[in-house]
């Protein structure tokens, strides 16, 4: 087995007044190649969890590996070497830059990466033949339906081929339909070998996921896997 | 692990990308921003432009002009009455060396009417001057009209307007042979000059011959008025010479001056005003620049979903900062470049419209796209620094 995920006694305080603990103690592996849920009511530090997988926050205590670096060795320009290379972001609210075409958009994904510009469109524009946008690569965001937005979204983090995807309550914008579509996606990208992390508190999402971690109050309250039929 | 493979890149060509951002998603803000840049650019590099063009149309009249002409008077001042050179001065200022030519005018006690039944009290407030056929040629004077003086003319009872004098006659033309009354005498008018830049005195004169005056008016004044024109590279030297030359007993009564410096006086006065209004040029810049400042924080503010995607894309706080301050140097740039343009769009127009020749200096127009992007380049620090200063969630929680 191949680890592309590590987390090791994680905890995360915000310094309030009383200080907030929103991670408790956190330990969580993830191999190459799995696809999970990670699921838990709000203010279960669902969020948290996410943004320090993906090393846009450091944690207050643990470690956390990503791609076999500890990132607490990591400095601040590394981490973000680590992101551009080894992480893949899908977020809620998409985040695609308006007046700028889906292949752009989703070509930006390597724009950290030293990539040079032909070279990042070629490789968009496979990323969005993935996601099944290949006849959408000149349309700008506001041209582009809820589901269509996502997909530019999903192809925008996969373009990279990172070791790990981290989608933030994917879904979380889209009707129950297009949200399906979404994840058969995520399933499909898995088979083709992406390691994905879904945050989720919708349960149809994580009742399809093969593995799934319940959070509450900042800790791990299950983490079950099972075989899905196909 | 070795962390070397862990380096987040931006090509300065992508970089120069991502400043447009902002520029792209919203067109109008930007372009208004640089329009405060613009107005303040266009002003400074048109003050400029105009000072330097209408210098260049003053130094070309002042090289027609000749900056080689001295005039000698006689110092009048309370107590002297009309005051009048030495007879003999006229004769001792052309033996200094580097002088050229010298002509002379003296007043005559007399004055010019349109015809003898004008009351002798409406003067016009014209002077009658006697004066030799050489004054024309040395203080370079063109004629509106007729001839000057000559051999002949000048002992005849024949006059010559200055272009005033003409005008407040009524004489605009030499057809059918105009007569004024003048000192008690019937002159005919022979010529009229054009205006003389230098001289606006002989430009209210009638002016008629030494022996005329000598003969029809009984003058015999010395002269009141010597030009001189020396050589070029020895203008100070005489003029320095010229007091004890035309009166050795009293040469402090001995004026003189150089009719150009007047001009170059009047030029001097302008550059105070250009200064001023380039005073003014840098305050509209300073206001763009706070117009631009203003622009990229609240762009920050909007964009903070935006920093977040890019952080979590693997921008480093670096690539954020030159990001936003690459795009207030677009912004200042642009505008910047569009105030050259507008600076000597206006200096060609209103040249044109004068007549000058149009010229922009250089410092102006490099000096206009520098000032710019400094500006840009301080009120884009700020913003672009607090830009890479959020933290990725921070931002990413919009």
């Amino acid at each position: 087995m191949n680890t592309v995920l590590a987390l090791e006694n994680v905890v995360k305080e915000y310094p309030l007044t009383p200080p907030v603990r929103a991670l408790a103690g956190v330990d969580l592996t993830i191999e190459a190649g799995e696809l999970l849920a990670v699921v838990g009511p709000s203010g279960s530090g669902k969020s948290t969890m996410l943004h320090i997988m993906g090393t846009l926050d450091r944690p207050t205590k643990g470690d956390v590996s990503v791609a076999g670096y500890r990132v607490s060795e990591l400095s601040d320009a590394e981490l973000s070497g680590l992101r551009s290379r080894h992480i893949g972001f899908v977020f809620q609210a998409f985040y695609l830059l308006t007046g700028y075409s889906a292949l752009d958009n989703v070509a930006d994904g390597l724009l950290y990466t030293g990539v040079p510009l032909d070279e990042r469109r070629a490789r968009a524009s496979a990323a969005l033949e993935t996601v099944g946008l290949s006849h959408r690569l000149d349309h700008v965001a506001t041209q582009l339906s809820g589901g269509e937005r996502q997909r530019v979204a999903i192809a925008r983090a996969i373009v990279g081929k990172p070791s790990i995807v981290l989608a933030d309550e994917p879904t979380g914008n889209l009707d129950s339909t297009t949200s399906s579509g979404i994840v058969e996606l995520f399933h499909e990208l898995n088979r083709a070998g992406s390691t994905i992390v879904v945050v989720t508190h919708d349960p149809e999402i994580s009742a399809s996921l093969p593995r799934i971690i319940h959070l509450r109050d900042g800790l791990i309250e299950s983490d079950r896997v099972r075989e899905l039929s196909s | 692990m070795n962390n070397g493979d862990l380096k987040s890149e931006l090509h300065p060509s992508d970089l120069a990308r991502t400043a447009t951002v902002g520029a792209r998603t919203r067109p109008l803000r930007a372009a208004l921003s640089a329009l405060g840049i613009m107005i303040g650019i266009g002003a400074m590099v048109a003050v400029l432009g105009l000072s330097e063009s209408s210098k260049s149309e003053l130094l070309e009249q002042l090289e027609q002009l000749g900056t080689n002409l001295l005039t000698v008077q006689a110092g009048a001042g309370i107590g002297r009455g009309d005051a009048v050179l030495p007879e003999e001065s006229v004769a001792m200022i052309e033996r200094i060396g580097p002088v050229e030519a010298t002509a002379y005018v003296s007043s005559v006690d007399a004055n010019a009417y349109r015809t003898d039944l004008v009351p002798e009290a409406q003067t016009g407030g014209i002077a009658v001057r006697a004066a030799e056929p050489n004054l024309l040629e040395t203080l370079g004077g063109t004629m509106a009209a007729g001839v000057f003086l000559d051999g002949a003319t000048a002992s005849y009872p024949a006059v010559v307007l200055g272009s005033v004098a003409a005008d407040r006659l009524g004489i605009r033309s030499l057809e059918n042979s105009p007569q004024i009354w003048l000192g008690g005498e019937w002159f005919a008018v022979i010529g009229i000059l054009d205006g003389l830049t230098l001289h606006p005195d002989l430009d209210r004169s009638a002016i008629i011959g030494e022996i005329a005056a000598d003969e029809f008016l009984d003058h015999d004044q010395a002269p009141t008025t010597v030009y001189v024109r020396t050589q070029p590279e020895n203008v100070l030297s005489v003029a320095n010479v010229l007091p004890a030359t035309a009166n050795p007993e009293f040469p402090d009564q001995i004026q003189v001056t150089r009719p150009t410096d007047t001009l170059e006086a009047a030029e001097a006065a302008d550059d105070t005003l250009t200064a001023l209004f380039l005073g003014l040029g840098a305050v509209a810049l300073l206001v763009g620049g706070v117009g631009i400042a203003n622009v990229m924080v609240i762009s920050v503010l909007e964009r903070r979903s935006e920093i977040g995607l890019r952080r979590a894309l693997g921008a480093t706080r670096r690539h954020i900062t030159y990001q936003f301050l690459g795009e207030a140097l677009l912004l200042a740039g642009v505008g910047g470049l569009a105030g050259v343009l507008l600076g000597s769009g206006v200096t060609a127009a209103w040249a044109a419209y004068q007549g000058w020749d149009t010229l922009v200096p250089l410092v102006a127009v490099v000096g206009g796209v520098v000032a710019a992007l400094a500006i840009g380049a301080v009120a884009g620090l700020y913003p672009a620094l607090r830009a890479a200063r959020l933290s990725p969630t921070e931002a990413l929680r919009g």
